[in-house]
């Protein structure tokens, strides 16, 4: 960080210390009744609801750890399907029980769910370190084109090492457990305020709680020596190395970092859908976690968590209530598909993103606090001119204060 | 022997379509700083409309029209969305290009469906000898005009007055801006020249040795980036050699399968990738591109 910047941050405190009065009750208020709501939401919503929000927090899981990278630190990786499927393989492989599916004949280890969770999180982070020399040696978009390797040499590995992936049909995953209490739809039957509490609800609490670990580490991190160093990283190496950080070593531990998330993200959407096939962790998956962290906001952790729950949630909506949304009619001549429909959807506000507003929706949302705050200077200041005159690596300025408050 | 020679033969005409594709996309890197991400669905826009047309046109002037169709695509893409982001950092731009390839390939899937559509080029599937050794008559066409079209290319970036502004501009935008040079055409020059290297290109990706237009074209197109990344993004010859060397990688991969069982089947497949990753291990920069130095 130069001097400048740090100067301004001083600033900043010292503005919203002003402001602290008003602030400090409302927010902590507003976050406990939010977290409230989330909990008290298996009693009221229907499983579809419940489902589609743990595929949510999977999906913020992973998307959380993308934009560490591509967000944070300026590495475009398009990789994230190939650290998705270690993990989700490994999870499968470990607690997975051995024995022949059909043609097929598979190993498993059989071990409690929760170790395997734990190793399809390490290994994931291991194949990340593997990766992450190469990835030190590359530059912007060289690390883009050669991270899209990755996720070809994995499907291809996940339809031939057969007796651990299923191969090209895939196998069925196994159901999480922790301590003997399983999330299954019985054993044992549990029953909150007279509502039965399956698979789908016990499946909402463990998403609650991963994707609320995985957002409170990542602000963290964010926050502390290490996160600067990132965004130091991102706005210029050279910078950055001439102020003592270790551009290797650095690159490197947020290489780790984001694919032991992935590996994580990929556990959970094992655990959502119940099995894994190869072409659950094609080219596509990587685009969509792009597609998040794009819409969410480049560098944003908040944002992030934003972008993932409207790319995974919105195919599923509009597969429901295909009969509703305009224009997407099922089957039908002249209607589009819902995955179709979704995918125009999200190929029209990357493009409408970039173009408009770099910061995506956490950048959207820090203008309205701004504006409601201080009428007199208008919007925020444009984001796109000031990471044009940095020469930066990513289309969002340095953010660091801004970043704690734009959840 | 036959069989290496004939792996040889596919291997070169594999890679001169792959160099086709990897020269449309350095020569975008080079004059617009942008990775075009949308260059598959570019070469799937341009074999779909060649099929589609060569029915109400006939062949010839369809593979025209589908040329042109896949170039004013590339063209309406630097207009309306890259040469607004001019000078915006590299990953953005290649953020954007994904976006647009996501809206493109998404309607052509819609629009293909599950058919395969056949284009009915005159020279059908025949196969030609020499010697000892079959080639399909479509690659070999393909070979020929491919190294026609690099050739042709080589002579424009050298000596014609575009190749110069190009050079200059990818040397140093700003100078070559104050020289009078218009990089907002140079830009969209490279783009429509890189649309028509991908329309050829797709003429002959959807030929003979495979089936034909199916939405498959796509991940071979894809295939053209570890060329364009192995001989260096912004070295033109670079594309030459890096699309050779995956090509020829392709097929003798493919071709000794039977040997290579125990990586698994369709391994032919990702020989690119792994090629590009080995290389790219040693020269971060690719074979022939420029290393950045940088100094304090």
């Amino acid at each position: 960080m130069s001097e400048s910047t740090a100067t301004a941050s001083r600033g900043a405190t010292r503005r919203s210390a002003a402001a602290a009065p008003r602030r400090s009750y409302l927010r902590p208020i507003l976050l406990g009744l939010g977290l409230l709501v989330l909990l008290a939401l298996p009693l009221y919503l229907e499983e579809f609801w419940l489902r589609t929000g743990f595929a949510v927090a999977g999906a913020m899981v992973g998307a959380i750890g993308l934009n560490l990278l591509v967000g944070t630190t300026g590495q475009l990786s398009l990789a994230h399907a190939f650290f998705l499927a270690v993990g989700a393989v490994t999870y499968v492989f470990v607690s997975g029980e051995s024995g022949g599916l059909g043609l097929a004949d598979l190993g498993g280890l059989g071990w409690p769910p929760l170790i395997g969770m734990t190793a399809g999180v390490v290994l994931a982070g291991v194949a990340g370190l593997i990766f992450s020399p190469i990835a030190a040696r590359l530059r912007g978009i060289y690390l883009g084109v050669a991270s899209l390797g990755l996720v070809f040499i994995g499907q291809h590995v996940l339809n031939s090492w057969t007796t651990v992936t299923g191969g090209f049909n895939g196998r069925s995953a196994p159901e999480f457990s922790l301590f003997g209490f399983t999330f299954s739809n019985t054993d044992p039957d549990l029953f909150v305020l007279d509502v039965p509490f399956r698979e789908a609800e016990r499946l909402w609490y463990l998403g609650l709680v991963l994707a609320l670990a995985a957002y409170v580490f990542a602000r963290n991190l964010l926050r502390s020596r290490a996160g600067r160093a990132l965004q130091t990283l991102r706005d210029s190496e050279v910078a950055a190395s001439v102020m003592g950080v270790n551009v290797q070593r650095y690159k490197a531990r947020v290489f780790l970092v984001s694919s032991m998330y992935a590996g994580l993200a990929g556990v959970m959407y094992a655990l959502s859908i119940g099995s894994i096939a190869p072409e659950s962790f094609g080219l596509e998956v990587s685009i969509l976690y792009l597609a998040m962290i794009v819409l969410g906001g480049l560098g944003s952790v908040g944002g992030a968590a934003l972008g993932a729950l409207f790319v995974s949630a919105l195919p599923l909506i509009f597969q429901r209530y295909a009969d509703v949304v305009p224009l997407v009619g099922g089957t039908g001549d002249g209607g589009l598909a819902a995955g179709e429909a979704a995918r125009y959807f999200f190929g029209l506000a990357i493009v409408l993103v970039v173009l408009f507003e770099p910061a995506g929706l956490a950048g959207l949302a820090e203008r309205f606090r701004r504006r409601g705050r201080d009428p007199g200077r208008g919007g925020a200041p444009t984001s796109r001119s000031s990471a044009a005159t940095s020469g930066s690596t990513t289309s969002v300025p340095s953010d660091p204060p801004a970043q704690g408050s734009s959840s | 022997m036959t069989q290496f020679l004939s792996l040889l033969m596919n291997g070169i005409s594999l890679g001169a379509l792959y160099a086709l594709i990897a020269l449309g996309f350095v020569v975008i890197f080079k004059a617009s700083e942008v990775v075009s991400f949308t260059h598959g669905s570019l070469l799937l826009l341009g074999a779909y409309s060649i099929a589609r047309l060569s029915d109400p046109l006939g062949f010839y002037l369809a593979v025209l029209v589908g040329v042109a169709i896949t170039a004013l695509a590339a063209f309406l893409i630097e207009r309306l969305i890259i040469n607004r982001l001019r000078g915006a950092p590299v990953i953005s731009l290649a953020i954007v290009t994904i976006g647009v390839d996501i809206i493109l390939l998404t309607e052509l899937i819609r629009r293909i469906g599950s058919d395969i559509l056949n284009v009915p080029h005159p020279w059908a599937g025949g196969s030609v000898r020499i010697g000892d050794v079959g080639i399909s008559e479509n690659r070999l066409i393909a070979t020929i005009v491919a190294a026609l079209l690099i050739g042709l290319f080589f002579l424009a970036f050298k000596f014609s007055s575009w190749g110069v502004a190009m050079r200059a501009s990818a040397e140093d935008g700003e100078t070559a801006a104050l020289m009078g040079i218009r990089l907002g055409r140079v830009s969209v020059l490279a783009w429509v020249i890189a649309g028509v290297l991908a329309g050829v290109a797709a003429l002959f990706l959807v030929g003979s040795p495979t089936p034909g237009v199916s939405p498959a074209a796509y991940t071979v197109a894809l295939r053209a980036f570890p060329a364009a990344i192995l001989g260096g993004l912004d070295s033109t010859g670079g594309a030459l050699v890096g699309g050779l060397l995956i090509g020829l990688a392709e097929s003798f991969a493919a071709g000794y399968q039977d040997q290579l069982l125990f990586l698994g089947r369709g391994f032919g497949d990702v020989v690119p990738y792994i090629v590009m990753i080995a290389v790219l291990l040693f020269r971060p920069s690719g074979l022939f591109g420029t290393r950045e130095l940088t100094r304090v």
